[in-house]
């Protein structure tokens, strides 16, 4: 199975790197770009793993390795099962 | 005091830290190596600068794995002294020894030059040998140095005298320009809440040398170890 996992900036987390391509989005005209969030992809293979058990390693696996959760967020989705 | 200094894969200031403390302050110390289990008898750990595991996944974060880290840990648990310097800092705060965490400084450009800061209090084991609000000048170098910690955080944090220094100015004021990466409330280091971590982006292995520019560093580390 293979799960992929968004994780990205708390809305109360200012964004640098999203404020510049949104400012550069803005330079090159495309005015309807409201706001831009940066973030990282992260697409894990699982092996002998039900989709049960993947709702728990999955979070599990965010919040202690590839998100910091003083200051980011994550949602993660199965892409292929 | 004999100090350690740790080096992990992508470590670079851990040579000048080892330098500092053996050459410049005369004292014992011993290199530690990150898949080791022995702090060999160390009186305090110094987890130095530089770019731990290519700053891979986030800085800091991936070293906060490494086998010696277990050892720090406990080490810091039963009162054992443990700095963290630029990158050291960064690992302390993944480790979740010291509170917050480090976004991208504000202007997004990686920072290498002098910045003063202001020592927020003598009576701690890091700046018993400053003067009550001393403005310290030592160099920074680094990318992720811009602290961020929730609200409810960074206030018990000033509520409890944690912060150890502040960006200022060089006559002690704490304006925006000096506070070059954007940390919340200007914090340029901080301990725990018992006093005996520490954590701090700019380099005082950088400044115990007229010949570097600044002696300023030697303070922090004569404080910790005690010499008048």
């Amino acid at each position: 199975m293979k799960v992929r996992i968004l994780v990205s900036f708390k809305d109360s987390v200012l964004d640098p790197q999203g404020q510049t391509v949104k400012n550069a989005l803005h330079t090159l005209g495309y005015d309807a770009v409201r706001d831009v969030r940066q973030g990282k992809v992260f697409e894990i293979d699982l092996a002998g793993v039900s989709k049960d058990a993947a709702g728990t390693l999955i979070p599990e696996i965010s919040d202690k390795v590839l998100a910091n959760p003083i200051i980011e967020k994550f949602t993660w989705q199965v892409i292929e099962e | 005091m004999k100090f350690g200094v740790v080096t992990f894969p992508g470590s670079n200031c851990d040579f000048d830290t080892y330098y500092a403390l053996r050459d410049v302050m005369g004292q014992p110390t011993v290199a530690l190596w990150h898949k080791d289990h022995s702090l060999q008898g160390v009186d305090c750990v110094v987890l130095p600068g530089g770019f731990s595991y290519g700053d891979y996944l986030r800085s800091g974060a991936i070293a906060r794995f490494a086998p010696l880290m277990r050892e720090v840990g406990e080490f810091a648990a039963k009162g054992g002294l443990v700095v963290g310097i630029c990158n050291g800092f960064q690992v302390l705060l993944e480790l979740g020894l010291l509170p917050g965490a480090m976004l991208r400084n504000k202007r997004l450009k990686f920072l290498c030059q002098f910045v003063t800061v202001r020592c927020e209090s003598e009576r701690t084991r890091f700046t018993s040998r400053s003067r009550p609000g001393q403005v310290l000048r030592i160099p920074i170098a680094h990318f992720d140095g811009n602290y961020f910690a929730p609200p409810a955080t960074l206030a018990e944090i000033e509520a409890n005298g944690q912060v150890l220094f502040r960006y200022t100015d060089a006559e002690g004021r704490p304006t925006e320009e000096a506070n070059v990466n954007g940390s919340l409330h200007g914090i340029a280091g901080l301990t725990n809440r018992q006093g005996n971590v520490m954590g701090m982006m700019p380099h005082p292995e950088r400044a115990v040398d007229r010949l570097l520019g600044s002696v300023d560093g030697r303070i922090i580390f004569e404080s910790m170890i005690g010499r008048p």
